[in-house]
């Protein structure tokens, strides 16, 4: 019952969440702040991570093909179809579910706590759409990051196959360049897209409805991450259902 | 002018506000009064609008607040200043740009134009200097004042604090005190109070509402407190020596 009471609540708040700024010119100002935060801000360990990520499925899969009768570019091909397909759209995503939506939770539920949020309601300003409209607006700019993430995991990759003597450059740009599909990329984007509303919404929700003090805001930061890896896994899978299975 | 009539509020099974008929006049500091949990801070935010209540109505200067459209509720908000317990400052923001905000969000003024008018509201509570202090540098006091500077900040119409003083030292509390009832008679809003502290009742309360269970138990302004016989008040009011003995002096005095 708690589940579904919570659903309903979380739907009436993206609906509330869309209704007219008070005034857009603050909400340009929130905008760029949270994209400063959430995407500019997120850059740094998503390049760390998606550039050493890539270098390790380089090596596994190098390490994995003992058999001389298979192609030595099969690395590269092997290694792009990971990153792009799920290590870039899907991994990433959790990784930010707890980056992101743990800052997000943690910044809202504060405000609840100490009162802001109220502050924000008796001036007659619509707190969800001043918190949460901007952190949505800013989010619909991950697809850039997780763009970012798919070329430094390639490149990551390919410095772990060259500099690990793996396989030759030459043959590392063959594997990636053989047998692509565009639609890989364009399910990639629309993964991405769906996981951006996720991160800016499932954290939002649980910071904004939190009740309780200081330990709860810890509380619902932890919950908050549960709830939107579960989220973004589920779908994952529905989505690669979807657009990918003939 | 605030009028409130026959207010009923429960939370699940229980029952807090059980029929609250009471008014607070326009250029007067209104207290609401009353031991903890009475029902005191569910009243404040029913006032506010935070809370929706089962039966009753509440009424600004004669529109019943209920019947507002969502829209109609939000300009009506925006003419009501509220000083938190905390202050529920914006940590994000420096003092001025927390003074700021009202303006920013519901006027068209020009930014020199806000400038002048947040540079007036913080002299006015004795802060020209904390300007761009973060609200976390500042202290409970000044905390307190930079709220209230935030409350009056738009012109409101009604000013509503929840326990101004708490946390604060005697002597700051009188600041803060003096503070809202100059603002209020400055400017003849209605202020509504809702406070524990008993130099508050005395020094400021010139109507006082006395809540008991979710009851009205009764009503009058700080003259008249200390010619009550309700003994529920006396109780309240008077449960320390010191204002026993106060109590005791001004009748005698009055006699």
């Amino acid at each position: 019952m708690t589940y579904l009471h919570n659903i309903g609540a979380y739907f009436l708040m993206i609906a509330e969440m869309f209704r007219k700024p008070t005034k857009w010119s603050v909400m340009k100002q929130l905008i760029l702040k949270d994209i400063d935060d959430l995407i500019i801000g997120s850059l740094g360990i998503v390049a760390f991570i998606a550039f050493f990520v890539g270098g390790v499925v380089t090596i596994q899969t190098a390490l994995n093909i003992s058999n001389p009768l298979i192609p030595k570019y099969l690395v590269g091909f092997a290694t792009r179809q990971s990153i792009v397909l799920e290590f870039a759209p899907t991994f990433i995503s959790i990784i930010m579910a707890g980056k992101v939506g743990s800052f997000i939770t943690s910044s809202i539920g504060t405000m609840r706590v100490t009162e802001q949020i109220d502050a924000l309601e008796v001036m007659g300003i619509n707190s969800l759409n001043y918190l949460v409209f901007p952190k949505f607006i800013a989010l619909m700019l991950y697809p850039f990051v997780i763009s970012i993430a798919m070329f430094l995991g390639i490149l990551g990759g390919m410095a772990a196959c060259v500099y690990g003597g793996f396989s030759s450059l030459e043959d590392y740009i063959t594997g990636i360049q053989t047998d692509f599909i565009p639609f890989h990329i364009t399910y990639a984007f629309i993964k991405t897209f769906v996981f951006a509303i996720a991160l800016a919404t499932i954290p939002s929700f649980h910071g904004y409805y939190m009740k309780g003090g200081a330990l709860e805001v810890g509380k619902a930061s932890t919950t908050s991450f549960v709830w939107t890896s579960v989220v973004i896994i589920l779908l994952n899978y529905l989505l690669t259902q979807m657009l990918l299975s003939q | 002018m605030i009028e409130v009539k026959d207010l009923h509020k429960s939370f699940g099974e229980a029952h807090i506000l059980k029929g609250i008929t009471t008014s607070f006049d326009k250029g007067k500091t209104n207290l609401i009064i009353g031991q903890s949990g009475s029902g005191k801070t569910v009243f404040l935010k029913c006032l506010l609008g935070l809370f929706d209540y089962e039966e009753g109505t509440i009424a600004y200067d004669g529109k019943v607040f209920s019947q507002l459209s969502e829209d109609e509720k939000r300009n009506m908000r925006a003419k009501i200043g509220m000083v938190f317990q905390g202050s529920a400052l914006f940590d994000s923001m420096t003092i001025a740009e927390n003074v700021m905000f009202p303006l920013k969000m519901f006027t068209k003024q020009s930014k020199s134009e806000m400038q002048d008018r947040v540079d007036f509201v913080l002299k006015r509570v004795n802060l020209e200097d904390a300007h761009k202090k973060m609200p976390s540098e500042a202290s409970g006091g000044m905390q307190k004042r930079v709220a209230i500077a935030r409350a009056i900040v738009n012109n409101p119409k009604y000013l509503f604090c929840d326990e101004p003083n708490s946390g604060l030292d005697p002597k700051t509390s009188i600041v803060i005190d003096n503070l809202i009832q100059e603002i209020t008679d400055e400017y003849q809003i209605t202020t509504v109070i809702n406070s524990h502290d008993m130099n508050s009742v005395m020094e400021i309360g010139e109507k006082i509402v006395f809540l008991k269970n979710g009851l009205k138990e009764w009503e009058g302004s700080k003259d008249t407190i200390f010619k009550t016989d309700n003994e529920s008040v006396t109780d309240f009011v008077y449960s320390s020596n010191l204002f026993k003995k106060v109590r005791k002096m001004y009748l005698e005095e009055n006699e």
